[in-house]
């Protein structure tokens, strides 16, 4: 009985520790970092006039929707809220009470590291090798929704009312305005070139020179040159970007991370295959010792109890 | 090794048709009529669930949580394979029924609440695996440790066969005469598997909330979930012997199974361990003061702990182990706080925004009260059916 | 400058372009276009055409007698040999019969037949009756020899008022019965003159009919919604509306939508060519769009329905930046029956527990 004990406390050590030492294997990352293809768009809130002619054409070329306000019976107005399952981008007021203001654009980030594509457990959810554009393919997709959970963003929108639903998000207009016109459909309509499409090495270096040509006039940061790990849509602006309605995200990525954890420990599946070895060797052990009688001497098998 | 008999395994001999019957029948009709709705109409007709919180109780507590409500036959075959313990045998196979329905339950909570059900045999495609996903390994983990229990389980029905006395099935008894010795030697290798799968799907259901990043509050978030996840299954199985051993007593007017007494000496032990990781891990990374805040976050943090450590603390005494009702209390605690702990994994330390905000909608909950429901009824008539309750001649021999 | 022309013989060849470029961009033609135009209008190639009334107000007719440009003497004499029109010939009886029986046999297959008005079926056609031939006998034999066919006004292009229901004369229109020849159809009530005119010129011009849409309407007059060219448009989209003729958002000018504007579902250039040569149209003046070139709304829908807007476009609105609430809580009832089956789980724990024996006197088995 010593003896199983001391294989629990081994096993319990090679179990544990595969999935405990994780965390700690999992810190010691590589660095994320763009595809020299990389493509994205830089939205400037300084120069967005709020025309919401990008919000109109999205809808057009990507044939979607359109999302009236609840309280608008008449259905006059696409007006949503929010990104959702009929919006995959929307422009968004900032306003303080002294009359500071802000307009701000929502659409996909498109990490260079996207969790959403991590996270999909049947690819789904998919990156283009070298554009990095992150993309979604619904006829795999089964509807789990594990990657709205996973998106730092809460890009990734689901058809909640239909009943055979999917999820939506902005591909950059992959198959549709991009295929066609090699440019986004928000970024043709734009009438300020507020947002801009192009390589993300080209919009790095456009935003820092428009940040070091106007200091005062931008935040001294660029959201998403190192949020969970650099998105290939990025920001400047003049108000913070908690105010505009941005999440305050680690420089990480929580995709990285998650899939260490998940190498660390089934890599090549030996733990896996090595715990059910020696599982294996123990159980077949003790029913060797235990015999195939089932007469229980109760004050014995008591005491092995006790003993654990 | 199982019994080639009847040996120390009963039948429940009883009418099934009982008023707790009709109570859960009622509400498995109600359930499914829910279910119903979702498809025609679509999830959100019958659920709050939003962009925000696309997960809510049918993950956090059908998936999350009812897999380790089902752990029992999980921990128990530890116990009994493992750590040598023959003399729970007995209580195998009850558990194994409820790990069955448990895990079964979840799966049908995943075709509830699957948007594109209909595609889910992309699981089965490999040209489809995405294997840097958490929830892929868990769902085909998952599926094979239904897989094995139902083989598990396969015993009890056959010897239903075997030892069957009504003469309309001559074949099936022929097959189950023949079936039986094969299946019993092989059995072994199976409740291995039985034991390595949970093993890997219960530290990877907290694996899956990792990726969620600051979404989830840092009370909760941590490399450490999959082992946090993982000794929180195992005490939550142990408790859940215990409460069902103790229930099962009272509704069946069965004699206490006393080896819940041993069971229970496991379990402070588990939460011990549990506890200074999970407080070590607080601290490693800073967030202790957050975690005592006081704060909305913190009080489900502490609400959880108390219960857990409470319930593993009274554990510790011999008084209350010889007792009971105190045995019960503190499987109830354990059992309660432990699925707190999954709850507020899945939602309560949940917030993927400023202002979003989730609570079940009534179909919703009644959709897993159905289930639950369901899941008990079933456990109710299969024990009436077949014999999986330990045999009461056998368990005074034994006592 | 001949004297044949769309214009009187004092018009200079500047008011000429001047006009043709109008209608050149009306068209939606090339700018280059316009001096072809100018040179069609001003040509003495006086096209034929045969104008019919049937079941109408001659409304239409008087619209395009109401235009400037051109004069209706300039248009009827220089711009068109206008054959035979029941309202401005001279002639009268068997004498004007006979003007329109010799137009349609000596100019065989070239004329341009303009209908203008709905035609009845029930009793046979009784019910419009010239000359002593039904509308649909007129019509057809009319129609057996033109070049094209244009229907000026609803009632010809639509069926218009007499087609509402009940519809006693069982009116369709003359679009319906003519089955071989192309058909264009001019609707309004009545009709901007200036797109029959140009769809005249257009074919004068290029010697083929303009782009029409699934309704027979030339494209180039009929392709866009009122409601996209509207002056009141910035009003709809800031959500300012008139809610009663003469309130305070009326007077102020603002979007006539909740009066019953037909605009979002209406295909016309009104607000774009507007009337009378005076830049006004119903909705300037502060009056609903009632949807008149549009079979399916104007003596279909009441006046102060309002239509469904197709493809809404954002409004002039902004969702806020930092949503106060989002997703859905908790309600009452869902709340107070989940504590209660909640209450009663804990509730029938206790009373387990409160039934367990306290301590078991049972033989000890542990060690």
């Amino acid at each position: 009985m010593k003896k199983t004990r001391r294989e629990f406390i081994k096993l319990a050590a090679l179990g544990g520790a595969g999935i405990a030492a994780a965390p700690l294997a999992a810190e010691a990352s590589a660095p994320i970092a763009a595809h020299e293809d990389a493509v994205g768009m830089l939205y400037d809130a300084t120069l967005c006039v709020g025309c919401k002619a990008c919000v109109a054409s999205c809808k057009n070329v990507n044939d979607m929707d359109a999302a009236p306000a609840p309280n608008d019976a008449d259905r006059l107005w696409d007006a949503p809220e929010d990104l959702d399952y009929r919006t995959r981008n929307i422009i968004k007021l900032y306003k303080d009470g002294e009359g500071d203001f802000s307009y701000v654009k929502y659409q996909c980030m498109h990490c260079i590291k996207p969790s959403c594509v991590s996270a999909c457990p049947v690819a789904a959810m998919q990156q283009e090798p070298g554009r990095g554009i992150v993309f979604y393919d619904k006829d795999i997709c089964i509807g789990c929704r594990y990657c709205q959970v996973a998106c730092p963003f809460n890009i990734p929108k689901f058809e909640w009312p239909k009943a055979f639903p999917k999820i939506v998000k902005c591909d950059l207009c992959k198959f549709t305005n991009l295929k066609e016109k090699g440019i986004p459909a928000c970024c043709e309509v734009c009438p300020t070139k507020a947002v801009i499409y192009g390589k993300r090495e080209f919009l790095l270096a456009e935003a820092k020179k428009r940040l070091a040509e106007h200091p005062e006039k931008y935040q001294k940061e660029i959201y998403g040159e190192f949020e969970v790990g650099g998105t290939n849509v990025i920001y400047i602006a003049g108000e913070s970007f908690d105010n505009l309605g941005f999440r305050e995200l680690e420089f990480d990525s929580n995709a990285a991370f998650s899939e260490n954890i998940q190498h660390t420990i089934y890599k090549g599946f030996v733990a896996p295959v090595a715990l059910y070895g020696f599982l294996a060797f123990v159980a077949l052990k003790n029913r060797k010792n235990h015999g195939h009688g089932h007469g229980h001497d109760a004050k014995h098998e008591g005491k092995d109890g006790s003993e654990k | 090794m199982v019994p080639k008999s009847n040996e120390y395994m009963a039948l429940h001999r009883e009418k099934i048709l009982t008023p707790s019957f009709w109570v859960l029948l009622t509400f498995t009709v109600i359930g499914f009529y829910c279910i119903g709705l979702r498809y025609v109409m679509g999830i959100g007709a019958v659920s709050n669930l939003s962009d925000g919180f696309p997960w809510g109780i049918w993950i956090a507590y059908d998936v999350a949580t009812g897999t380790a409500l089902a752990c029992g036959g999980y921990a128990l075959a530890i116990v009994i394979y493992i750590m040598n313990g023959w003399k729970y045998h007995p209580l195998i196979r009850s558990a194994i029924v409820t790990s069955l329905f448990g895990y079964a339950l979840a799966g049908f909570s995943v075709m509830v609440d699957l948007g594109r059900y209909w595609n889910a045999y992309s699981f089965f495609i490999p040209s489809r695996w995405q294997v840097n996903s958490v929830m892929f390994e868990v769902a085909v983990c998952v599926m094979a440790y239904n897989v094995v229990l139902a083989i598990e389980l396969l015993p009890a029905i056959l010897e239903r066969f075997v030892h069957s006395t009504n003469p309309r099935f001559p074949k099936l008894k022929e097959f189950a005469r023949k079936i039986y010795p094969k299946l019993d030697k092989v059995l072994i290798f199976f409740i291995i598997l039985g034991i390595t799968l949970p093993t890997m799907h219960q530290s990877s259901l907290g694996s899956m909330m990792i990726i969620a990043g600051s979404k989830l509050n840092p009370i909760w978030q941590t490399g450490f979930l999959p082992i946090l996840f993982l000794i929180n299954a195992m005490y939550i199985g142990y408790s859940v012997i215990i409460f069902e051993s103790t229930l099962s007593s009272v509704a069946f007017g069965r004699p206490f199974e006393k080896e819940v007494r041993i069971i229970a000496k496991v379990i402070p032990y588990l939460t011990a361990a549990w506890l200074i990781i999970r407080f070590a891990d607080l601290y490693y990374r800073g967030h202790l003061s957050t975690a005592f805040s006081g704060d909305y976050y913190s009080k489900m943090f502490l609400a959880e702990t108390l219960l857990i450590a409470g319930g593993a603390y009274m554990l510790t005494w011999k008084h209350f182990r010889m007792s009971p009702r105190w045995v019960f209390v503190s499987a109830v605690m354990l059992c309660v706080g432990g699925s707190w702990y999954r709850f507020s994994v899945y939602i309560i330390g949940f917030n993927p925004d400023k202002g979003w905000a989730y609570f079940p909608s009534l179909p919703e909950f009644f959709i897993t009260l159905g289930l639950v429901a369901f899941e008990i009824l079933g456990y109710m008539v299969l024990v009436k059916m077949f014999p999986i309750m330990p045999n009461l001649e056998g368990h005074k021999k034994s006592a | 400058m001949s004297r044949n022309s769309l214009f009187g013989a004092n018009v200079s060849r500047r008011d000429v372009l001047k006009f043709s470029v109008g209608v050149t961009a009306l068209m939606g033609l090339p700018y280059s276009m316009h001096t072809a135009i100018a040179d069609a209008a001003t040509s003495d190639n006086r096209p034929p055409v045969i104008w019919l009334h049937f079941q109408e107000c001659t409304g239409c007719s008087e619209s395009l007698l109401r235009s400037d440009h051109p004069t209706p003497a300039a248009l009827i004499l220089d711009m068109i040999s206008l054959d035979y029109h029941e309202t401005l010939m001279v002639g009268s009886g068997h004498q004007a019969e006979k003007s329109l029986h010799d137009s349609m046999e000596a100019n065989k297959g070239k004329y341009i037949l303009i209908v203008e008005g709905a035609v009845p079926l029930a009793e046979n056609g009784i019910y419009c009756k010239v000359g002593g031939k039904t509308a649909k006998d007129s019509l057809l034999e009319a129609a057996a020899g033109a070049a094209a066919v244009i229907n000026i006004g609803t009632c010809s292009s639509f069926g218009g008022v007499q087609a509402a229901a009940p519809n006693p004369t069982q009116a369709v229109s003359a679009a319906s019965l003519v089955k071989d020849k192309p058909v264009i159809n001019v609707p309004g009530c009545p009709p901007s003159p200036y797109n029959l005119l140009a769809t005249v010129l257009y074919i004068l011009t290029l010697g083929k009919l303009p782009e029409l849409d699934d309704k027979q309407r030339p494209v180039f007059a009929y392709g866009r919604k009122i409601h996209e060219h509207c002056e009141r448009r910035p009003h709809f989209d800031a959500g300012r509306f008139a809610e009663n003729f003469d309130d305070e958002g009326h007077r102020n000018g603002y979007c006539l939508y909740k009066l019953g504007c037909k605009g979002p579902a209406t295909f016309a250039n009104c607000s774009v060519q507007r009337f009378n040569d005076m830049g006004v149209w119903p909705v300037s003046m502060g009056h609903p769009c009632i949807g008149c070139t549009e079979p399916d709304v104007m003596f279909h829908l009441s006046i102060f329905d309002k239509v469904q807007v197709h493809n809404p476009t954002p409004p002039d609105f902004y969702p806020n930046a930092n949503p106060e609430t989002r997703g859905k809580g908790a309600d009452p009832l869902t709340t107070g029956i989940v504590g209660l089956i909640g209450g009663a789980a804990i509730g029938a724990s206790a009373m387990v527990a409160a039934n367990l024996p306290k301590e078991e006197n049972d033989e000890e088995d542990e060690a």
